[in-house]
């Protein structure tokens, strides 16, 4: 590793910086797929200018149960990038925007199983890149909620037939958004904390 | 148009612990750094884990890696965001700060976690700090 002194390495700016009061945090994930408008969500609701982290890992197919990083693998790089909320001076939530093709799926067993919840961001034009992700949210008992990002030449269809095609239970929110309004964003997560709000009401949380 | 038509899956089984789990074989790479907390108890390093520093003047045997960090975290700062900082991958930002915490240069605050019954007071206080946005 090439690492230089630590005195070259820029950190957050002073304004970035979470208070000493900062208990403990919380993460949502959002999926979609590439070119959906994750990225585009996360930075229109953070705080701090999107982060990306890394992590190196091992081609897909050849299961998680294979030592991690073993010489014989190819690695690959995934990226996820980040934002931040302040939620209170003891509480920060974290947005995390996840690749989500089905090769990255072994990224998600620290991702998600902490996560509150997930928004899957879905584009009209390719509803069925957004099919396999909802799928392993439901088998790994995560809640989500389905926001439609309105690109202007994608296909519009009435909700219902959306929720419909989606086959999603009646109880899970969808609604039609625009990632890169914070409002509209911001709308996303409120419905998806509703949401989960309403699980922890009725203790149906899996 | 008819849009394409998906089929909802069900909660998978959880599959029943193997008896050899933890010995060696690392079931989930992303969750292999668990570290000791004050008494004994073991908690895993989340990518929303916050982490600060107990002194933030590195001690004379520090290597930079660990210099650096010291210094990033004079204020709570996730694993997420010092491995965006110090351009390290998460698995290395996992080995790094283990080194710190068996140290005992650094604390590690736990992440909030789903759970069976997600706590509605927490949700509600963060319906509130979305209000505000
Ligand atoms: N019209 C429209 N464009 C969007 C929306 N969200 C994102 N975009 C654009 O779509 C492109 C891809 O977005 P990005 O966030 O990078 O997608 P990602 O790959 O999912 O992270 C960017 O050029 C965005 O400006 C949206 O809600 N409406
Ligand atoms: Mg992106």
């Amino acid at each position: 590793m090439d690492f230089k002194g630590s005195d070259t390495i820029p950190g957050p700016r002073a304004e970035d910086q979470l208070p000493h009061t900062a208990q403990a945090a919380a993460k949502i994930v959002i999926v979609g797929g590439f070119g959906v408008g994750k990225t585009t969500m996360v930075g229109s609701v953070s705080e701090i200018t999107p982060l990306t982290t890394e992590e190196t890992m091992t081609q897909a197919g050849i299961g998680v149960d294979d030592n991690f990083g073993s010489a014989s693998k190819t690695a690959t790089t995934v990226a996820m990038d980040f934002g931040r909320i302040s939620i209170t001076d003891e509480l920060v939530l974290y947005l995390f925007g996840t690749p989500g093709q089905q090769r990255f799926w072994f990224l998600w067993n620290g991702l998600f199983e902490g996560a509150l919840g997930a928004v899957v961001l879905v584009d009209t034009r390719r509803l069925e890149v957004s099919f396999d992700v909802m799928g392993r949210l439901e088998e790994r008992g995560v809640p989500f909620v389905v926001a439609i990002n309105s690109f202007p030449d994608a296909p519009r269809y009435p909700i219902e037939e959306l929720r419909t095609a989606l086959d999603l239970s009646p109880d899970i929110p969808i609604m039609e958004c625009d990632a890169r309004r914070r409002a509209s964003s911001r709308d996303v997560l409120m419905t998806l904390m509703r949401f989960l709000h309403s699980l922890a009401m009725t203790g149906s949380l899996t | 148009m008819t849009p394409p038509q998906r089929q909802r899956r069900e909660p998978a089984v959880p599959e029943p612990a193997t008896p050899q789990e933890g010995e060696g074989k690392v079931k989930n790479p992303e969750r292999m750094y668990v570290v000791a907390g004050p008494d004994g108890e073991r908690a895993e390093l989340d990518l929303v884990t916050l982490i600060v520093a107990r002194a933030t003047d590195p001690p004379p045997s520090a290597s930079p890696e660990q210099a650096a960090v010291l210094r990033l975290c004079a204020a709570p700062l996730s694993v997420a965001e010092l491995s965006a900082y110090l351009h390290l991958p998460f698995s290395a930002m996992g080995v790094l700060l283990t080194e710190l915490l068996t140290a005992e240069l650094v604390k590690a605050r736990a992440p909030i976690v789903r759970q069976a019954r997600t706590d509605r007071s927490l949700l509600e206080a963060v319906m509130n700090g979305l209000q505000r946005l």
